[in-house]
């Protein structure tokens, strides 16, 4: 949890806001969820997979986890709470191991 | 130390160029145009010769130069700018920025009219155009007022409590370009009464990062800064009031929101802003000599709206003049009238308010269309009918 906690920002009033709309601290947007967007899923086929890390180099939301050099098993490869969906691991994969799959009802509770 | 004041024959943007270079900004960025130009030359020459410390940005248009001044801003630096008519509209989408991201940048404008047909004379269709950037609105009478409005800026956009630009507004050439006798004080008594700017967070404060201009849509909490900037601005007007007062005892000069002139005994009123004042002043003395009780209320600061000060200075008046030099096409009558007439409603005897249009573009403002202003309000206050509508003064 970082020293800025915007936990109950939905019940904030004006005045608790930072002054001027600032973000008044670096790396936050960990706490911001944003994977709601998605509306496709990356899916890793391990089996495929030849661990080149393309996929986690390319990721323009740093969603990929990686361990030890190597992708973390599913179904924690993607930080499915900041993926939203754009598809470049899938199309960067040299091997094809990922398919986007389309998004269900079943989306997780996100804001 | 005792302020030393010194008496010279200047103009108005002579006076406000000085009172730049004694609230020393860090930083200028500015685009020359009709009749601000004389502030941002006289400007740059004393940073030219060393006489501030300022880094001076020259821009490619005003829309540049306000958004330099909201990047420098930002990072941490006390920041004045001068524009005016085009040149401000062309800041608009910027102004709103500047007011949201809450950075105390100051700016005089020196009110001039908008095109077509083009015209570089004064109005006050430029700042009235800006009422509702979220800026504080300071208006001066003359070069001393401009002076003193703008140092007193400074202190208002900077205060913990406020931390909103303001605009301080002269009238084009009447007040910019008219030599005028003024005073000025000296660089130490200045320096010590705006203080050193502490910037909250500073772009270049690297120790405490921060990021400036970020998203507050898609249901996000963008209505809720609007409300906290309502908040500071209606915070902002005591804050104004007593800046005033400090300065007032500094330069012996009082300060007020709103300016009552003969009003303790007055049965009819005229509510004007800027340098009109002065001929106001100088009829309703001539009126008073005939037996007309006339008063004179001057708006000193348009935004915060002084709305409880002017029922304050209006009620029991037989009969109010207010004069606009803007013009609000379509409305009921010009802003200043207005919001007069608004803050008047709810007084518990009704005071008959009526509205004039003058001197747009600069269009003369001579004595006798002021005294045909004081001769209808006494004709209202007699009983006669109160004419509808608005009046183009002095247009054929």
């Amino acid at each position: 949890m970082s020293k800025w906690d915007i936990s109950e920002l939905d019940s904030w009033k004006a005045e608790q806001f930072p002054l001027g709309a600032v973000i008044p601290e670096s790396g936050n947007s960990r706490d911001y969820v944003t994977g709601g967007w998605r509306s496709e899923r990356p899916v890793r086929d391990a089996q495929t997979c030849t661990e080149c890390l393309l996929c986690w180099i390319f990721c323009p939301d740093s969603a990929i986890r990686v361990a030890d050099e190597k992708l973390a098993a599913d179904p924690d490869t993607f930080n499915l709470d900041h993926c939203k969906g754009c598809g470049i691991c899938a199309n960067e994969c040299p091997v094809e191991a990922i398919t986007m799959v389309p998004e269900g009802c079943e989306l997780p509770e996100v804001k | 130390m005792p302020v030393e004041h010194k008496t010279v024959a200047a103009t108005g943007n002579n006076m406000v160029a000085e009172a730049m270079r004694q609230c020393a900004p860090d930083v200028v960025a500015a685009y020359p145009i009709t009749p601000q130009t004389t502030i941002v030359e006289e400007f740059a020459r004393y940073v030219a010769q060393g006489k501030v410390r300022t880094e001076y940005v020259t821009t490619e248009s005003e829309h540049s130069a306000m958004s330099a001044c909201i990047g420098a801003s930002a990072a941490g630096a006390r920041v004045m700018t001068a524009t005016c008519g085009p040149g401000l509209a062309m800041m608009w989408e910027m102004l709103y920025i500047a007011s949201g991201m809450r950075l105390p940048i100051v700016m005089l404008n020196t009110n001039r009219a908008l095109s077509a047909p083009i015209n570089i004379h004064c109005d006050h269709s430029d700042v009235m155009g800006a009422r509702d950037a979220g800026w504080i609105l300071l208006f001066a009478e003359t070069a001393q007022e401009a002076y003193d409005n703008t140092i007193m800026s400074i202190r208002v956009a900077e205060d913990p409590d406020v931390l909103l630009p303001v605009m301080s507004c002269l009238d084009g050439f009447i007040t910019t370009h008219s030599i005028d006798r003024a005073q000025t004080m000296d660089d130490e008594s200045v320096g010590a009464f705006v203080g050193d700017y502490t910037p909250q967070n500073a772009l270049l404060d690297a120790d405490n990062p921060v990021s400036h201009g970020n998203f507050a849509g898609l249901g996000g909490p963008y209505f809720e800064f609007k409300r906290s900037q309502r908040i500071a601005m209606d915070r902002s007007k005591s804050v104004i009031e007593r800046v005033g007062a400090e300065f007032a005892e500094l330069s012996g000069r009082p300060f007020g929101l709103i300016e009552t002139d003969m009003m303790d005994d007055a049965e009819v009123a005229i509510v004007v802003i800027g340098s009109s004042a002065g001929n106001v002043r100088h009829v309703a003395k001539q009126m008073r000599a005939e037996g007309v009780k006339a008063g004179l209320v001057k708006v000193r600061c348009f935004r915060p709206f002084p709305a409880a000060e002017l029922a304050a200075a209006l009620s029991g008046m037989k009969a109010v003049a207010v004069l606009d030099r803007s013009e609000s096409f379509g409305a009921e009558g010009g802003p200043l009238f207005m919001e007069t007439r608004s803050a008047l409603y709810d007084l518990e005897r009704r005071v008959p308010v009526v509205n004039y249009i003058y001197g747009l573009g600069g269009s003369d403002v001579r004595l006798d269309l002021i005294r045909s202003v004081y001769t209808d309000l006494s004709d209202i206050a007699a009983g006669g009918e109160v004419p509808a509508g608005l009046h183009y003064l002095g247009a054929r």
